[in-house]
């Protein structure tokens, strides 16, 4: 029976020669990943449920990385950070990346991906709804609950209800100016925020596998800002190369048959795409970054797991090179490996580090910091009124900090284009030799 | 599984997403902890904008200042209820506060899910868009059997969807007692 990529990872995973969108069934878990937010409360649950004294079903799937709430002061997030360390002393886990250390990573879903726990075909289930980034790599992975992580902590198993999938080809060529924030946002905007709900995004085309990695994620990452469950790119010799760099694990390759089928199917001309940002309050908003340009700006955000890589820092540099930002601009790299890729490469012999202070941008922490507002001390929050154009995954009211800032949602040249002006501004306008 | 319940309705809008239910800053209390679960019902729906609280007025706080449980245990929603994250904490301080049910033309999907896993309430959908019809503090009846929603403030009544899969977990109580029930894991 023609299937899916995602239709075949479940399959395998449940035991069976197939599986059909409707099937609920149980598949085991290759990976199971939790954060300082969720991870307490999934510990506490696995404790009540399976007892004191019981042991996770599999110490090496189980991976930990605090990265919310890190650089705070505040006592109760601190403490939550402290029950991750006891639990992992006390089950002995191996993947563990301690705030405070040198195995501190940052942004979950980018260090899943430089740590190497994501790979082809497998089953990954987070604790956070941006899971769905691993989706990049070819293999299932989706957001859960406390409960459902508690649930497989002691089992090594979940149900799941196999999604229907949505085809999404991009064929041709992306113009320089266009990056995978700006595909999103225009897919997004054209399906509506609960376009894919309980569906799979398959992401396809020549234009899409011309793209690296880091792009492959950020184009993974806003499933869920359609409702998605999952999101997969087919894996092929980019996303081999990048996970043989980083897993001596075997993985299988799977491709969706010819004839699968699709609940939706839409194809875009890659040349023909424009840069786009999402206006307030909702992902969905779409708006050409060019019609915008009466919104004035009293901030720019550059950072999260959508666009805090070190691809979407060398777009932001590549437009402050040399210029003077003209609103507060805060730089937040994802993990500790893109904040040493910010120190050591170098557009026209100037580190991006040096780029950024010279323009005048703030530096943060590698973590999620203002993404999701946090407690009152994160680096970048809003507090008041502020207008922001950011390069994050949502802006639903208050999600920056404040209820009454409005957060535009923007690829990262955008941000950085819109941060050089204090207006939003479509980047063609800052980078003529690139049209 | 009760068969029967009542509650007086707060009616919200569409795309009610989890930093309205619980904004991030709170998350950082235990839940497991009797004291602290307080917090999170005094901060259940606290990030709802002032106009969408309590429609169709609006302004009318789901808990009262100083209090941590609502005189309302009947959400009717929108589309999309539950968007964003997958913060469990957002069905947690629901339950907390004391929701019984939600009812909404539809879920997002983790929400959804957590709700019933976690057994926190029943997510009910409505057969049509109930957010126009019926008003904050009208006194309503459930029957599961009959799969109704009455509305005795203003004498109508309306059909919910079947509960569907999700209902061997929900009569179970949450995915721990069904797992028990169907042999995955021992009684
Ligand atoms: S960076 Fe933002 S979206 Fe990504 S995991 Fe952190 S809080 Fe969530």
């Amino acid at each position: 029976m023609a299937m899916t990529i995602t239709e075949k990872i479940l399959a395998a995973h449940a035991g069976k020669t197939s599986a059909q969108p409707g099937d609920n069934i149980w598949v085991d878990v290759d990976v199971l990943m939790t954060h300082d937010v969720c991870g307490p409360g999934a510990i506490a649950i696995f404790k009540k449920h399976f007892g004191q004294n019981a042991k996770v079903w599999d110490p090496e799937k189980l991976v930990i990385i605090p990265d919310h709430y890190i650089f705070t002061e505040d006592p109760h997030a601190l403490r939550n950070v402290d029950i991750l360390r006891d639990f992992v002393k006390e089950q002995n886990l191996p993947y563990y990346y301690d705030p405070g250390t040198d195995d501190y990573k940052g942004v979950c879903h980018v260090a899943l991906a430089q740590e190497g726990h994501n790979r082809p075909g497998e089953v990954l289930f987070g604790t956070d709804s941006h899971t769905c980034t691993s989706g990049a790599f070819g293999m299932f992975s989706t957001g859960i609950g406390n409960t459902d992580a508690a649930f497989i902590m002691g089992t090594g198993k979940l149900w799941v209800k196999v999604p229907e999938t949505m085809r999404f080809e991009f064929h041709g060529t992306f113009p320089p100016y266009i990056m995978a924030k700006d595909i999103l946002l225009q897919v997004i905007g054209d399906i509506g925020c609960d376009g894919a709900t309980y569906r799979t995004m398959e992401w396809a085309g020549d234009a899409v596998m011309q793209f690296s990695m880091e792009e492959r994620m950020t184009l993974c990452n806003m499933a869920i800002e359609a409702g998605g469950k999952n999101s997969v790119i087919e894996a092929d010799s980019v996303t081999e190369k990048y996970v043989r760099e980083r897993s001596d694990k075997s993985y299988s390759i799977e491709h969706s048959d010819a004839d699968a089928k699709y609940i939706f199917r839409k194809s875009y001309d890659a040349a023909a795409m424009e840069p786009v940002v999402a206006k307030p309050h909702s992902p969905d908003n779409k708006a050409l970054a060019r019609e915008c340009s009466d919104v004035k700006l009293d901030r720019s955000y550059i950072g999260s797991c959508t666009g805090g890589k070190l691809t979407d820092f060398l777009a932001a540099a590549e437009i402050l090179n040399g210029q003077k930002v003209k609103i507060e601009t805060y730089i937040v790299p994802a993990t500790r490996e893109v904040e040493h890729g910010i120190r050591e490469t170098k557009i026209d012999g100037k580190t991006l580090q040096t780029i950024f202070e010279e323009a005048g941008c703030h530096i943060g922490e590698p973590s999620c910091a203002a993404c999701l507002g946090g407690p009152k001390d994160t680096f970048g929050r809003t507090h008041g009124t502020e207008v922001v154009v950011s390069t994050t995954n949502r802006n639903f009211p208050g999600r920056m900090g404040s209820k009454q800032s409005a957060v535009y949602l923007a690829s990262p040249y955008t941000a950085a284009a819109s941060a050089l002006t204090g207006h939003i501004t479509d980047p063609r306008e800052v980078m003529p030799a690139k049209v | 599984m009760k068969e029967k319940f009542e509650g007086r309705a707060y009616v919200l809008g569409n795309n009610v997403d989890t930093d309205q239910i619980i904004p991030a800053a709170h998350l950082v209390y235990s839940l497991s902890d009797p004291e602290e679960r307080k917090k999170y019902g005094e901060y259940a729906l606290s990030g709802v904008p002032a106009e969408g609280a309590g429609l169709p007025k609006g302004n009318t706080p789901f808990i009262e200042e100083g209090k941590w449980q609502s005189e309302y245990s009947v959400i009717i929603g929108g589309k999309n209820f539950g968007c964003g994250s997958s913060r469990e904490h957002a069905p947690a301080c629901m339950e907390i506060a004391g929701v019984q049910a939600v009812i909404a033309e539809s879920y997002a999907r983790i929400f959804y899910r957590n709700s019933v896993d976690g057994g926190f309430f029943i997510p009910f959908e409505s057969e049509k868009l109930l957010t126009e019809e019926i008003n904050t503090g009208d006194e309503l009846a459930i029957d599961l059997k009959a799969n109704t929603l009455t509305n005795r403030t203003q004498n109508k009544t309306y059909s919910l969807k079947p509960l569907g899969d999700v209902k061997d977990i929900i009569e179970a109580g949450n995915i721990f007692e069904y797992a028990k029930k169907t042999g995955l894991i021992p009684a």
